[in-house]
């Protein structure tokens, strides 16, 4: 069997062309997938809480902003899922339902409210997040950050205008409603030129200098005032968020994308090798004189197994390490990522005998590998929560028969130092492993 | 019509094999014996059941009944079954390892490699990609392969096949040249004249059956039709006489 592989690995060395197609070719997929694909371009589903009594208006300083404004505000990029309660808003997050949520507190009115005060106490909105999914947790913490920057800037313009509207009346006079009474303000412009019409008729002496000091008073006071205006608009902060995670602890997007990554050029590296070098054994005649009394049917199996066991595992390896370097991964959890691509590997490598032997030419094998791998491998990608629940069983179904999701799973939860679950994915891809084969044997048979 | 001397056993025999693909006879009870360091060539049209009758012998197929008997049988098949991106001496090499792990020969692989390549001609070629050597000398390899157990009967299926005369001319010096070491020789081609020129005897298959047995002398009387130059156009219309 070793002189079997020992030929398999002669024969790739001999074919540098095919041998870079076949590495770099899935390499540049793979980076594609992992790096560019954000998992589903539909909104992000948000559940909101509003716990502020209904339509109770946020008035101050003649403008408002009421509740649903914000709320508005809040779901214009994202979809919102109105929830009950906290608990609620809670759940929603907890069992996938929602990727988010939003509470705007009771006391939120009050605050917005006092924001206009000497004593302003900035609202605080609660945000929970699921930490669970891993590129769509990096998309709403996105979206969220933008939905507050842009509730902010609408508090803060009506702040600052509403605001003003006291400044205006300070500096150029008007009336106000006052717990129900028109009240009358002067104004400091017009208190100037009242004052400074009635200078002149003052007597000389202590008074006189005194409505001098309250004419130099109200000029600077216009002056001045009507700077704070614009210096207003830079409260841009009114509301703070408090960002709280629930749910499982899951693959960080970089250990998702490495995971991803890694998968696809070890599936389709694998499968491609495997599946041409055990059809090549045809094309080459060879395979006749090989079972002709040399070695047995499962021992060449066993060849092509290891063959793409070995080199999957090693290009794997170097992609792996090579992206490690760019985005740091847990090199102390070595053992178990090594075990994910020596398990994974091998399940590819089964599956592509299968295949090679199934289509016993070169170019049929090649391209059954690339018509199966890819649609097989995005499937497992589609999240449970974006298709019905057909698509959804047939996803699961394809998911457990391919190897590609357990050799991610396995990978990330290698990465991971939470990772959770990497047994029974290496369980998984060994039953694979032993099924694949003993569809290969079975396929050798009419070889 | 048997050729065979009395008294001597065959080095390869079989008796009565019958074979079927889906329900298709590809053999319908066939005897064929290769006496030791015998020459016999085996003719007949496409789809007579040449190769299937040949990888029943060399065991390398069951027949669905009859029996085979015979020990030291190599097979060499039709196309040369050898890894083209491979050189000689890597294709040489792995045959030899795997035959010596599968205790066929006790001989070292690289003194076996030694001794193919000598016994090949193609010492200074070793080197070369087997994709690159001309058809007649991948014929050689694959050949030389066969060799390799030191069979006491060699089963070549078409061996000169897609060869120019003077490359089939250059294959057959190489196979006679095992023949006189004492190796019995069975093999298939369309070519009559081949067949008349290297076998001392004919077998003649057709459909699944073997319709003549005999010298090349007894196969020209029995396909006699006047044009006694001809052997080919003899032996076609032989064959539709007898219903093929
Ligand atoms: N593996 C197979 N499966 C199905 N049918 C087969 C198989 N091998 C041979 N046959 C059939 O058996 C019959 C005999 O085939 P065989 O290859 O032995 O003929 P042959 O005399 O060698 O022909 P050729 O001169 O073309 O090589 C043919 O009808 C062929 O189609
Ligand atoms: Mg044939």
């Amino acid at each position: 069997m070793r002189w079997l592989l020992l030929k398999d690995l002669q024969i790739l060395r001999r074919s540098p062309l095919q041998l870079a197609l076949l590495v770099i070719y899935p390499i540049v997929i793979a980076l594609l997938v992992g790096f560019a694909m954000t998992r589903d371009s539909e909104q992000t589903k948000v559940a909101l809480y509003n716990a502020m009594p209904a339509s109770e208006p946020l008035g101050f300083g003649g403008e408002e902003v009421d509740g649903n404004e914000i709320r508005d505000q809040l779901c214009e990029r994202v979809e919102c899922l109105e929830a009950d309660s906290t608990g609620q808003a809670r759940n929603m997050v907890e069992s996938g339902e929602a990727t988010a949520a939003v509470i705007l507190p009771e006391d939120t009115g009050d605050r917005i409210r006092s924001l206009a005060s000497l004593n302003p106490d900035p609202p605080v909105i609660q945000i929970i997040v699921n930490g669970s999914d891993t590129v769509e947790n990096q998309v709403t913490d996105d979206q969220i950050e933008a939905m507050l920057g842009e509730a902010n800037l609408l508090l803060a313009k009506r702040l600052s205008e509403g605001a003003k509207e006291y400044l205006d009346l300070i500096l150029q006079g008007g009336s106000f409603e006052f717990f129900g009474q028109e009240i009358e303000v002067l104004g400091l412009q017009k208190s100037e030129q009242i004052l400074k019409k009635i200078e002149p008729k003052v007597p000389a002496g202590t008074d006189r200098q005194e409505l001098e000091r309250a004419i130099r008073f109200a000029g600077l006071a216009t002056d001045n005032l009507d700077l704070a205006g614009p210096l207003l608009t830079a409260i841009s902060e009114p509301i703070r968020a408090d960002k709280v995670e629930v749910g499982d602890e899951a693959p960080s997007l970089d250990t998702f994308a490495i995971g991803v990554t890694v998968a696809f050029a070890l599936m389709f590296m694998t499968v491609l090798l495997v599946a041409g070098s055990m059809a090549l054994e045809r094309e080459e005649n060879a395979f006749t004189r090989l079972t002709a009394g040399l070695v047995s049917r499962l021992q060449i199996l066993m060849a092509k197994v290891g063959l793409g066991t070995v080199v999957g595992f090693c290009i794997s390896l170097i992609l792996l390490v090579g992206l490690g370097l760019f985005v740091g991964i847990e090199w102390g959890r070595a053992p178990y990522w090594l075990l994910a691509l020596v398990f994974g590997a091998a399940a590819f490598a089964a599956a592509g005998s299968a295949l090679g032997a199934a289509a016993r030419e070169i170019r049929a094998a090649t391209l059954a590998a690339v018509m199966i791998c890819l649609p097989v491998a995005l499937l497992s990608l589609i999240p449970d929560d974006a298709v019905g629940p057909a698509i959804e069983t047939a996803i699961n179904l394809g998911s457990a028969i391919f190897p590609f999701r357990p050799t991610l799973d396995a990978i990330t939860g290698g990465l991971e130092v939470s990772g959770s679950g990497i047994w029974l994915s290496l369980l998984h891809l060994t039953l694979l492993t032993g099924a694949y084969g003993a569809l290969a044997r079975l396929a050798l048979r009419r070889f | 019509m048997d050729a065979q001397l009395p008294g001597k056993s065959p080095a390869l025999a079989a008796r009565g094999v019958s074979k079927s693909f889906d329900g298709r006879q590809a053999l319908g009870g066939v005897d064929f014996e290769v006496g030791p360091g015998e020459v016999v060539a085996l003719i007949g049209p496409n789809g007579a059941g040449k190769t299937t009758l040949l990888s029943i012998l060399a065991g390398i197929s069951e027949p669905d009944s009859g029996e085979v008997e015979g020990e030291g049988v190599a097979w060499v098949p039709q196309q040369a079954a050898l890894y083209r991106r491979l050189s000689v001496r890597e294709n040489l090499i792995l045959f030899a390892r795997l035959q010596h792990d599968a205790g066929q020969t006790s001989e070292k692989p690289e003194a076996m490699v030694a001794r193919m390549l000598e016994l090949t001609g193609l010492g200074d070629r070793a080197d070369d990609r087997v994709g690159t050597l001309s058809g007649g000398n991948q014929q050689r390899v694959n050949i030389a392969i066969g060799l390799m157990a030191g069979p006491s009967v060699l089963l070549l299926d078409e061996p000169s096949v897609g060869l120019d005369p003077a490359q089939r001319e250059r294959l057959w010096t190489f196979i006679l040249g095992l023949v006189a070491a004492g190796t019995a020789l069975a093999f298939s081609t369309h070519d009559i004249q081949e067949a008349e020129r290297y076998a001392e005897r004919i077998v003649v298959v057709a459909e699944g059956e073997r319709i003549f047995n005999g010298t090349a002398d007894e196969l020209r009387r029995a396909v006699e039709s006047g044009r006694p130059d001809d052997l080919e156009s003899s032996f076609l219309s032989y064959l539709r006489s007898r219903g093929h």
